[in-house]
Protein backbone atom coordinates (compact mmCIF):
# COMPACT_ATOMS: atom_id res chain seq x y z
CA UNK A 1 0.00 0.00 0.00
CA UNK A 2 1.00 3.60 -0.42
CA UNK A 3 0.42 6.42 2.05
CA UNK A 4 0.36 10.07 1.16
CA UNK A 5 0.10 12.88 3.67
CA UNK A 6 -2.36 15.63 2.78
CA UNK A 7 -2.68 17.18 6.22
CA UNK A 8 -0.26 16.94 9.13
CA UNK A 9 -1.20 19.87 11.37
CA UNK A 10 -3.01 19.40 14.65
CA UNK A 11 -5.78 21.33 16.35
CA UNK A 12 -6.10 24.19 13.87
CA UNK A 13 -5.07 24.77 10.26
CA UNK A 14 -2.24 27.25 9.98
CA UNK A 15 -1.33 28.64 6.58
CA UNK A 16 1.59 30.95 5.89
CA UNK A 17 5.24 30.98 4.98
CA UNK A 18 6.29 29.34 8.25
CA UNK A 19 4.28 26.16 7.67
CA UNK A 20 4.83 25.45 3.99
CA UNK A 21 7.03 22.34 4.19
CA UNK A 22 5.43 20.47 7.09
CA UNK A 23 2.05 21.76 5.99
CA UNK A 24 -0.70 23.87 7.47
CA UNK A 25 -3.68 21.63 6.76
CA UNK A 26 -5.12 19.39 9.46
CA UNK A 27 -5.07 15.59 9.57
CA UNK A 28 -5.65 13.68 6.37
CA UNK A 29 -3.76 10.65 5.03
CA UNK A 30 -4.55 8.89 1.76
CA UNK A 31 -4.02 5.14 1.56
CA UNK A 32 -3.96 3.42 -1.83
CA UNK A 33 -3.92 -0.35 -1.89
CA UNK A 34 -2.28 -2.54 -4.49
CA UNK A 35 -5.77 -3.47 -5.70
CA UNK A 36 -6.81 0.15 -6.15
CA UNK A 37 -8.84 0.56 -2.96
CA UNK A 38 -9.07 4.16 -1.77
CA UNK A 39 -8.99 4.76 1.95
CA UNK A 40 -8.67 8.13 3.67
CA UNK A 41 -7.68 8.46 7.29
CA UNK A 42 -9.39 11.51 8.79
CA UNK A 43 -11.05 14.39 7.03
CA UNK A 44 -9.17 17.44 8.23
CA UNK A 45 -8.69 20.42 5.95
CA UNK A 46 -6.13 18.43 3.95
CA UNK A 47 -8.93 16.43 2.35
CA UNK A 48 -9.84 19.43 0.18
CA UNK A 49 -6.65 19.18 -1.86
CA UNK A 50 -6.92 15.39 -1.91
CA UNK A 51 -10.37 15.62 -3.48
CA UNK A 52 -9.18 18.15 -6.02
CA UNK A 53 -6.35 15.87 -7.04
CA UNK A 54 -8.49 12.82 -7.72
CA UNK A 55 -8.31 13.07 -11.51
CA UNK A 56 -10.55 10.09 -12.03
CA UNK A 57 -12.52 9.59 -8.82
CA UNK A 58 -13.04 5.92 -8.03
CA UNK A 59 -16.49 4.43 -7.62
CA UNK A 60 -15.88 3.85 -3.94
CA UNK A 61 -13.96 5.79 -1.31
CA UNK A 62 -13.76 4.83 2.37
CA UNK A 63 -13.08 7.55 4.92
CA UNK A 64 -12.07 6.40 8.40
CA UNK A 65 -12.51 9.04 11.09
CA UNK A 66 -10.33 8.43 14.11
CA UNK A 67 -12.56 10.72 16.17
CA UNK A 68 -14.82 13.69 15.73
CA UNK A 69 -12.76 16.65 16.91
CA UNK A 70 -13.08 19.51 14.45
CA UNK A 71 -9.56 19.26 13.04
CA UNK A 72 -10.41 15.73 11.87
CA UNK A 73 -13.77 16.43 10.23
CA UNK A 74 -13.68 20.06 9.19
CA UNK A 75 -12.72 19.22 5.60
CA UNK A 76 -15.46 16.66 5.11
CA UNK A 77 -18.06 19.02 3.69
CA UNK A 78 -15.53 20.30 1.18
CA UNK A 79 -14.59 16.88 -0.23
CA UNK A 80 -15.85 17.06 -3.80
CA UNK A 81 -16.61 13.32 -4.27
CA UNK A 82 -19.37 13.71 -1.64
CA UNK A 83 -21.33 15.62 -4.27
CA UNK A 84 -20.54 13.35 -7.21
CA UNK A 85 -23.33 11.01 -8.38
CA UNK A 86 -20.71 8.56 -9.60
CA UNK A 87 -18.95 8.01 -6.29
CA UNK A 88 -20.13 6.21 -3.18
CA UNK A 89 -18.35 7.50 -0.10
CA UNK A 90 -18.40 5.27 2.94
CA UNK A 91 -17.69 7.16 6.14
CA UNK A 92 -16.64 5.11 9.15
CA UNK A 93 -16.43 6.75 12.55
CA UNK A 94 -16.82 6.09 16.24
CA UNK A 95 -20.27 5.90 17.74
CA UNK A 96 -20.65 6.99 21.34
CA UNK A 97 -22.30 4.93 24.05
CA UNK A 98 -25.65 6.43 23.13
CA UNK A 99 -25.41 7.91 19.61
CA UNK A 100 -24.47 6.44 16.25
CA UNK A 101 -22.01 8.09 13.88
CA UNK A 102 -24.77 9.63 11.78
CA UNK A 103 -26.25 11.44 14.74
CA UNK A 104 -22.88 12.62 15.96
CA UNK A 105 -21.62 13.77 12.57
CA UNK A 106 -24.89 15.49 11.73
CA UNK A 107 -24.16 18.01 14.44
CA UNK A 108 -21.45 19.42 12.20
CA UNK A 109 -22.95 18.70 8.77
CA UNK A 110 -26.14 20.67 9.34
CA UNK A 111 -27.10 24.33 9.85
CA UNK A 112 -26.01 26.54 11.46
CA UNK A 113 -22.50 25.09 11.26
CA UNK A 114 -22.73 23.91 7.63
CA UNK A 115 -25.23 24.73 4.88
CA UNK A 116 -25.59 21.18 3.53
CA UNK A 117 -27.22 18.51 5.65
CA UNK A 118 -25.63 15.10 5.90
CA UNK A 119 -28.98 13.47 5.12
CA UNK A 120 -29.11 15.30 1.77
CA UNK A 121 -25.92 13.66 0.51
CA UNK A 122 -27.21 10.70 -1.45
CA UNK A 123 -23.81 9.19 -2.22
CA UNK A 124 -22.78 8.76 1.40
CA UNK A 125 -23.10 5.69 3.55
CA UNK A 126 -22.27 5.90 7.24
CA UNK A 127 -20.94 3.08 9.39
CA UNK A 128 -20.29 2.88 13.09
CA UNK A 129 -16.65 1.93 13.24
CA UNK A 130 -16.28 -1.42 14.99
CA UNK A 131 -13.63 -2.01 17.59
CA UNK A 132 -11.75 -4.94 16.16
CA UNK A 133 -11.18 -5.88 12.56
CA UNK A 134 -12.66 -5.02 9.21
CA UNK A 135 -11.53 -5.44 5.63
CA UNK A 136 -11.71 -2.86 2.90
CA UNK A 137 -10.63 -4.38 -0.37
CA UNK A 138 -7.25 -5.96 0.11
CA UNK A 139 -6.47 -4.07 3.32
CA UNK A 140 -7.13 -5.55 6.73
CA UNK A 141 -7.80 -2.86 9.29
CA UNK A 142 -7.59 -3.32 13.04
CA UNK A 143 -9.08 -0.60 15.20
CA UNK A 144 -8.74 0.00 18.91
CA UNK A 145 -9.65 2.77 21.29
CA UNK A 146 -6.70 4.87 22.38
CA UNK A 147 -6.07 7.50 25.02
CA UNK A 148 -7.49 10.83 23.84
CA UNK A 149 -10.46 12.86 25.10
CA UNK A 150 -13.65 11.54 23.55
CA UNK A 151 -13.94 8.22 21.80
CA UNK A 152 -10.85 7.91 19.60
CA UNK A 153 -9.52 5.08 17.47
CA UNK A 154 -6.06 4.10 16.34
CA UNK A 155 -5.79 2.23 13.05
CA UNK A 156 -3.54 -0.61 11.98
CA UNK A 157 -3.60 -1.29 8.25
CA UNK A 158 -2.08 -4.46 6.82
CA UNK A 159 -1.54 -5.55 3.25
CA UNK A 160 0.95 -7.98 1.72
CA UNK A 161 2.96 -8.21 4.92
CA UNK A 162 3.26 -4.46 5.34
CA UNK A 163 1.87 -2.68 8.39
CA UNK A 164 0.98 0.99 8.74
CA UNK A 165 -0.13 2.27 12.13
CA UNK A 166 -1.94 5.59 12.52
CA UNK A 167 -2.49 7.37 15.80
CA UNK A 168 -2.82 11.04 15.02
CA UNK A 169 -4.10 12.05 18.45
CA UNK A 170 -2.78 10.00 21.32
CA UNK A 171 -1.73 10.94 24.84
CA UNK A 172 0.83 8.40 25.97
CA UNK A 173 1.89 10.11 29.17
CA UNK A 174 -1.42 10.65 30.89
CA UNK A 175 -1.24 9.56 34.48
CA UNK A 176 2.42 9.38 35.28
CA UNK A 177 6.02 10.19 34.59
CA UNK A 178 8.10 7.77 32.60
CA UNK A 179 5.28 6.58 30.36
CA UNK A 180 5.26 4.71 28.04
CA UNK A 181 7.00 1.96 29.96
CA UNK A 182 5.08 -1.31 29.71
CA UNK A 183 3.43 -2.74 26.58
CA UNK A 184 0.58 -4.33 28.53
CA UNK A 185 -0.35 -0.99 30.05
CA UNK A 186 0.39 1.31 27.14
CA UNK A 187 -2.48 2.61 25.05
CA UNK A 188 -2.04 1.89 21.34
CA UNK A 189 0.64 -0.75 21.70
CA UNK A 190 -1.36 -3.42 19.89
CA UNK A 191 -1.95 -1.01 17.01
CA UNK A 192 1.71 -0.10 16.60
CA UNK A 193 3.49 -3.36 17.41
CA UNK A 194 6.03 -4.18 14.73
CA UNK A 195 4.68 -1.65 12.22
CA UNK A 196 6.72 -0.71 9.18
CA UNK A 197 5.45 2.85 9.39
CA UNK A 198 3.96 4.56 12.43
CA UNK A 199 2.28 7.94 12.00
CA UNK A 200 2.06 9.28 15.54
CA UNK A 201 1.08 12.33 17.51
CA UNK A 202 4.11 14.40 18.54
CA UNK A 203 2.57 17.76 19.24
CA UNK A 204 4.53 19.03 22.20
CA UNK A 205 7.94 19.61 23.64
CA UNK A 206 8.40 18.39 27.21
CA UNK A 207 7.92 21.92 28.54
CA UNK A 208 4.75 22.46 26.53
CA UNK A 209 3.29 19.15 27.68
CA UNK A 210 3.76 20.09 31.32
CA UNK A 211 1.20 22.85 30.76
CA UNK A 212 -1.15 20.72 28.64
CA UNK A 213 -1.55 17.43 30.48
CA UNK A 214 -4.89 15.85 29.66
CA UNK A 215 -5.32 17.68 26.37
CA UNK A 216 -4.82 14.41 24.52
CA UNK A 217 -1.41 14.64 22.90
CA UNK A 218 2.11 13.32 23.21
CA UNK A 219 5.57 14.82 23.26
CA UNK A 220 8.24 14.21 20.66
CA UNK A 221 10.18 12.23 23.23
CA UNK A 222 7.22 10.03 24.22
CA UNK A 223 6.48 9.28 20.57
CA UNK A 224 10.06 8.10 20.03
CA UNK A 225 10.01 5.97 23.19
CA UNK A 226 6.70 4.45 22.16
CA UNK A 227 8.00 3.66 18.67
CA UNK A 228 11.05 1.97 20.17
CA UNK A 229 8.95 -0.05 22.61
CA UNK A 230 6.63 -1.15 19.81
CA UNK A 231 9.64 -2.01 17.63
CA UNK A 232 8.40 -0.11 14.62
CA UNK A 233 10.71 0.44 11.66
CA UNK A 234 9.95 4.07 10.89
CA UNK A 235 8.00 6.78 12.66
CA UNK A 236 6.62 10.04 11.31
CA UNK A 237 5.86 12.81 13.77
CA UNK A 238 2.34 14.10 13.18
CA UNK A 239 -0.30 16.49 14.48
CA UNK A 240 2.12 19.39 14.54
CA UNK A 241 1.20 22.15 16.92
CA UNK A 242 -0.15 25.23 15.11
CA UNK A 243 2.53 27.34 16.81
CA UNK A 244 5.40 25.21 15.53
CA UNK A 245 7.10 26.60 12.44
CA UNK A 246 8.98 24.61 9.83
CA UNK A 247 12.25 25.85 11.26
CA UNK A 248 11.26 24.79 14.77
CA UNK A 249 10.13 21.35 13.61
CA UNK A 250 13.38 20.91 11.67
CA UNK A 251 15.31 21.65 14.82
CA UNK A 252 13.31 19.36 17.08
CA UNK A 253 13.20 16.50 14.58
CA UNK A 254 16.97 16.67 14.14
CA UNK A 255 17.39 16.35 17.89
CA UNK A 256 15.41 13.09 18.08
CA UNK A 257 17.59 10.00 18.23
CA UNK A 258 16.89 6.31 18.23
CA UNK A 259 19.13 3.33 17.67
CA UNK A 260 16.28 1.21 16.39
CA UNK A 261 13.68 3.46 14.77
CA UNK A 262 14.05 5.71 11.74
CA UNK A 263 12.47 9.03 12.66
CA UNK A 264 11.24 11.75 10.35
CA UNK A 265 8.94 14.72 10.53
CA UNK A 266 5.61 14.20 8.81
CA UNK A 267 5.50 16.65 5.92
CA UNK A 268 2.59 17.41 3.64
CA UNK A 269 3.02 15.65 0.32
CA UNK A 270 5.17 12.91 1.81
CA UNK A 271 4.59 9.51 0.20
CA UNK A 272 5.54 6.15 1.61
CA UNK A 273 5.41 2.61 0.30
CA UNK A 274 4.51 0.07 2.97
CA UNK A 275 4.86 -3.64 2.31
CA UNK A 276 5.40 -5.43 -0.96
CA UNK B 1 1.56 -10.18 26.91
CA UNK B 2 -1.57 -8.69 25.39
CA UNK B 3 -2.27 -5.01 25.77
CA UNK B 4 -5.11 -4.09 28.11
CA UNK B 5 -8.09 -2.12 26.75
CA UNK B 6 -7.59 1.63 26.98
CA UNK B 7 -10.39 1.91 29.55
CA UNK B 8 -8.43 -0.38 31.87
CA UNK B 9 -5.20 1.50 31.18
CA UNK B 10 -6.81 4.81 32.10
CA UNK B 11 -8.37 3.29 35.23
CA UNK B 12 -5.01 1.93 36.34
CA UNK B 13 -3.42 5.33 35.87
CA UNK B 14 -6.22 6.88 37.89
CA UNK B 15 -5.92 4.23 40.61
CA UNK B 16 -2.20 4.88 40.95
CA UNK B 17 -3.07 8.39 42.11
CA UNK B 18 -5.79 7.36 44.56
CA UNK B 19 -5.61 6.98 48.31
CA UNK B 20 -8.54 4.56 48.20
CA UNK B 21 -7.85 0.89 47.68
CA UNK B 22 -8.66 -0.08 44.11
CA UNK B 23 -8.37 -3.31 42.21
CA UNK B 24 -9.09 -4.17 38.62
CA UNK B 25 -10.21 -7.51 37.26
CA UNK B 26 -10.53 -8.39 33.60
CA UNK B 27 -13.59 -10.01 32.06
CA UNK B 28 -12.18 -13.47 32.73
CA UNK B 29 -11.92 -12.75 36.45
CA UNK B 30 -8.16 -12.30 36.55
CA UNK B 31 -6.87 -9.70 39.00
CA UNK B 32 -4.77 -7.56 36.66
CA UNK B 33 -3.91 -4.68 39.00
CA UNK B 34 -4.29 -3.31 42.49
CA UNK B 35 -2.84 -0.10 43.89
CA UNK B 36 -0.63 0.66 46.87
CA UNK B 37 -3.43 1.27 49.41
CA UNK B 38 -4.87 -2.12 48.41
CA UNK B 39 -1.48 -3.71 49.02
CA UNK B 40 -1.71 -2.62 52.66
CA UNK B 41 -4.97 -4.50 53.09
CA UNK B 42 -4.09 -7.54 51.02
CA UNK B 43 -0.63 -7.85 52.55
CA UNK B 44 1.08 -8.44 49.24
CA UNK B 45 2.75 -6.03 46.85
CA UNK B 46 1.33 -6.22 43.36
CA UNK B 47 4.83 -6.24 41.89
CA UNK B 48 5.46 -9.46 43.82
CA UNK B 49 2.11 -11.02 43.06
CA UNK B 50 1.84 -10.07 39.41
CA UNK B 51 -1.34 -10.83 37.55
CA UNK B 52 -3.39 -13.33 39.53
CA UNK B 53 -5.76 -15.65 37.75
CA UNK B 54 -9.20 -16.44 39.09
CA UNK B 55 -8.16 -19.84 40.48
CA UNK B 56 -5.23 -18.42 42.44
CA UNK B 57 -7.25 -15.64 44.06
CA UNK B 58 -8.95 -17.83 46.62
CA UNK B 59 -5.59 -19.25 47.70
CA UNK B 60 -3.99 -15.84 48.17
CA UNK B 61 -6.78 -14.07 50.01
CA UNK B 62 -9.24 -16.01 52.14
CA UNK B 63 -12.52 -14.16 52.48
CA UNK B 64 -15.33 -14.62 54.96
CA UNK B 65 -18.14 -12.52 56.35
CA UNK B 66 -17.15 -10.47 59.43
CA UNK B 67 -18.77 -13.07 61.69
CA UNK B 68 -16.51 -15.73 60.20
CA UNK B 69 -19.13 -17.47 58.12
CA UNK B 70 -18.34 -18.61 54.61
CA UNK B 71 -18.99 -16.40 51.62
CA UNK B 72 -20.23 -18.26 48.59
CA UNK B 73 -18.08 -17.35 45.59
CA UNK B 74 -21.06 -16.14 43.61
CA UNK B 75 -21.87 -13.68 46.42
CA UNK B 76 -18.53 -11.88 46.29
CA UNK B 77 -19.09 -8.32 45.00
CA UNK B 78 -16.54 -8.70 42.20
CA UNK B 79 -18.19 -11.90 41.03
CA UNK B 80 -21.66 -10.35 41.16
CA UNK B 81 -20.41 -7.35 39.17
CA UNK B 82 -18.85 -9.60 36.56
CA UNK B 83 -21.60 -12.14 36.18
CA UNK B 84 -24.68 -9.96 36.62
CA UNK B 85 -23.26 -6.66 35.36
CA UNK B 86 -24.61 -4.80 38.37
CA UNK B 87 -22.89 -2.94 41.22
CA UNK B 88 -22.47 -4.94 44.38
CA UNK B 89 -21.48 -4.10 47.94
CA UNK B 90 -20.60 -6.24 50.94
CA UNK B 91 -18.95 -6.19 54.33
CA UNK B 92 -16.23 -8.84 54.38
CA UNK B 93 -13.25 -10.08 56.36
CA UNK B 94 -9.98 -10.79 54.58
CA UNK B 95 -7.31 -13.08 55.92
CA UNK B 96 -4.30 -11.79 54.08
CA UNK B 97 -0.88 -13.12 53.14
CA UNK B 98 0.74 -11.49 56.17
CA UNK B 99 -1.50 -13.48 58.50
CA UNK B 100 -3.52 -10.40 59.33
CA UNK B 101 -7.29 -10.18 59.51
CA UNK B 102 -8.87 -7.09 58.00
CA UNK B 103 -12.55 -6.14 58.08
CA UNK B 104 -13.42 -4.28 54.94
CA UNK B 105 -16.31 -2.94 52.92
CA UNK B 106 -16.16 -3.56 49.20
CA UNK B 107 -18.05 -1.98 46.33
CA UNK B 108 -17.56 -3.53 42.91
CA UNK B 109 -18.69 -2.00 39.63
CA UNK B 110 -18.96 -3.70 36.27
CA UNK B 111 -16.83 -2.04 33.58
CA UNK B 112 -18.78 -1.83 30.36
CA UNK B 113 -17.27 -0.23 27.26
CA UNK B 114 -19.12 2.15 24.96
CA UNK B 115 -19.83 -0.76 22.63
CA UNK B 116 -21.32 -2.67 25.59
CA UNK B 117 -18.47 -5.18 25.88
CA UNK B 118 -17.80 -6.25 29.45
CA UNK B 119 -14.20 -5.30 30.22
CA UNK B 120 -14.07 -6.48 33.81
CA UNK B 121 -14.78 -5.02 37.20
CA UNK B 122 -13.34 -2.37 39.47
CA UNK B 123 -13.55 -2.86 43.21
CA UNK B 124 -13.00 -0.07 45.71
CA UNK B 125 -12.59 -1.14 49.29
CA UNK B 126 -11.72 0.33 52.63
CA UNK B 127 -10.91 -1.03 56.03
CA UNK B 128 -13.65 -0.68 58.63
CA UNK B 129 -12.80 0.17 62.20
CA UNK B 130 -14.61 -1.13 65.23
Amino acid sequence: MRARLWGTRGSLARSGPATIRYGGDTACVQISSTTDDHIILDAGSGILALGENLIEPPERIDILLSHLHMDHIQGLGFFQPLYSPDVMVHIWGPASATEDIRTRLSRYLSPPLFPVRLRDLSGVELHDLPRGELEIGSIKITTDSISHPGHTFGFRLEENGGVLAYMSDHELGLGGAGLPNDPQWTSGYCIAEGADLLIHDAQYTDDEYAERIGWGHSTFKQAVEFAEMAEVRKMLTFHHDPSHSDAFLDEVTASLHSNTVEIAGGMVGGQFEVGA
Amino acid sequence: MAQQPVEMILLKQWAEHMGSSVWLMDAAGNLVYYNEPAEQILGLRFDEAGEINADQLAELFQTTYPDGSTVATDQLPVVVALTKRIPSHAELRIHNRMGETKDIEVTALPLVAADQRLLGTMAIFWETVG
